[in-house]
């Protein structure tokens, strides 16, 4: 195909500084003394002190971290279990209809999930808070992470498995020697995923947090209804810092050991 | 491939039954249920009343064409993402701003739109009033937009990246002016990744209640806002159940019509 055009790479040098514009506005005032978006005043660190003196937000973000790893910890052994069934499944119509299951949280409409959980915390008796937000967390982190790891299993040549065992291993070790390690990239990126689904997850966290338990996105949300704080405008420097070294990191290791890329996650 | 594994297969089931089956069944359930738990039709007949469906169309049609024009400024930039040197690398770099929390974003435009806010300062330039855009169609259209841009490009990029270049040469060679070709050949092969593109995007769009309420104040109202409303300020559990699953019952009628498998996204 042709070469990039002239007003072709402007077009994407325009779309490119829309696409970041916002973000860098963000982090640009928060470093403005003055309290507003508009008139920079002068430079300053106090929002980023503002932050870290802040203890209840310093609980918030650790409580984020906290769900983030834990949900993505738990999910990832229940989808890496889940996709290991799903493989094991001989009828070729359970097997879909088993995988369509699977892909209802992904397709779902956020409000709809979060909706349908606080009615099923209600009705069995989990108290909104820490708990329910994680079990959320775990249960739409699930999917993706049977998604990452299924195309791993997949692909993976049955005669390993034979191999394995007409040499002697037992079934735990072929699952602890030959599955698991083979299919260890898929798990990798599926645990990086759920990770990022429950850091970037504000809808259904809003809806079973109840009072008293909150995440990052609640509260920037809670604190942005209020008005401007270039609090917010610092934590957006800091969330976009540790961003941007987690994307490069898991980029270069991706193409280190070809795992599914992140693409999926459309 | 000789794995047999029934034994790990019950938790994953036990989720499956627990927050898959059982949540949908029970937002069917409430959305019989009126405020105080008894079964009726209420809430359906309610749900066809002239204001639910105005609604409900203004709804569709903020979707509509939030779609629209994510899909017209996402398809040329996937188009020419492909034609890149270093095309990985620029794609990934197009689609870091999707890894930013929503929240921050949205949080930007509150201030990008202020009547005191960038925007207006370059208006002001060129010897505009400044007007107040906060809370206005045209500022949540353009923030919705800007958020779904990035998850349009990937699918679309994706099915352009696929496509077999000596098809395009033949066409040009066969005499097919540059537009023609694109729309007899590149288009049509990779209309897969435009169907993709649609529906992580249409969804979403229906189901946004966090960007109208921070951008468009209390002006637009989405499906998405409406079952929160009813859920978590009207303590309506029913009416939102019911408005919930008709927003479950068009993303299954909008996924039979675009016709691709279940695949989406997740974007609040």
């Amino acid at each position: 195909m042709s070469k990039l055009s002239k007003p072709g790479a402007l077009y994407l040098t325009i779309v490119f500084i829309i696409l970041y514009a916002p973000i860098f506005y963000l982090i640009f005032y928060s470093f403005n003394s003055g309290g507003t978006m508009n008139s920079f005043e002068s430079f300053t660190l106090e929002h980023y002190a503002a932050v870290f003196e802040d203890t209840r937000l310093i609980v918030i973000l650790l409580n984020t971290i906290l769900v983030a790893l834990l949900s993505g910890l738990i999910a990832t052994i229940l989808g890496t279990l889940g996709a290991i069934g799903i493989v094991s499944v001989k009828k070729k119509q359970l097997r879909n209809t088993i995988l369509s299951l699977n892909n209802v949280l992904i397709v779902s409409p956020d409000v709809v999930i979060g909706a349908s959980f606080l009615i099923l915390f209600t009705l069995i008796g989990v108290q909104l808070g820490f708990a329910s937000v994680l079990i959320s967390h775990v249960a739409f982190s699930v999917p993706i992470v049977v998604l990452m790891v299924l195309p791993k299993l997949l692909e993976m040549d049955g005669s390993l498995i034979d191999a394995a065992r007409d040499l002697g291993a037992t079934r735990r070790d072929v699952m602890t020697r030959v599955i698991l390690p083979y299919i260890q990239p898929g798990i990798f990126a599926g645990f990086f995923m759920a990770l990022t689904y429950s850091l970037d997850d504000f809808a259904v966290t809003f809806f079973v947090t109840g009072n008293g338990f909150s995440t990052l996105s609640v509260e920037i949300y809670s604190m942005a209804r209020a008005g401007i704080t270039l609090t917010v405008n610092a934590i957006s420097g800091i969330v976009f810092v540790i961003t941007l070294l987690v994307v490069v990191g898991y980029y270069f290791m991706m193409n280190r050991s070809k795992a599914p890329s992140l693409e999926v996650r459309q | 491939m000789p794995i047999k594994a029934k034994g790990y297969f019950i938790p994953y089931i036990l989720w499956i039954v627990l927050f898959v089956v059982a949540p949908i069944a029970l937002v069917v359930y409430y959305s019989f249920l009126d405020l105080n738990g008894n079964f009726t039709l209420a809430n359906y007949a309610n749900f066809f009343s002239a204001a639910y469906l105005k609604m409900a169309l203004a709804s569709f049609w903020y979707a509509f064409l939030i779609t629209l024009f994510t899909l017209l400024v996402a398809y040329p930039v996937a188009y020419l993402l492909t034609k890149t040197k270093h095309k990985r690398l620029w794609l990934m770099l197009m689609i870091i701003p999707s890894w930013i929390n929503l929240l921050l974003k949205t949080y930007a435009f509150i201030g990008i739109f202020g009547l005191y806010g960038p925007i207006n300062a370059f208006l002001q330039v060129f010897g505009f009033e400044p007007t107040q855009m906060l809370f206005t169609d045209f500022s949540f259209i353009f923030t919705a937009v800007y958020i779904f841009i990035p998850f349009m490009i990937l699918p679309i990029f994706n099915s352009l990246d696929k496509l077999d270049k000596t098809l395009v040469y033949a066409a040009r060679d066969l005499g097919a002016t540059g537009w023609t070709t694109f729309r007899r050949v590149v288009f049509p092969l990779t209309v897969e990744g435009v169907k993709s593109g649609i529906q992580v995007t249409f969804i979403p769009a229906l189901s946004l209640f966090m960007i109208t309420r921070l951008i468009a104040g209390n002006k637009v109202i989405t499906l998405g806002t409406a079952i929160e409303q009813q859920f978590l300020v009207a303590q309506n559990w029913g009416m939102g159940s019911t408005i919930a699953v008709f927003l479950v019952l068009i993303m299954v009628v909008s996924m039979l019509f675009t016709g691709t498998k279940m695949r989406g996204g997740r974007v609040g």
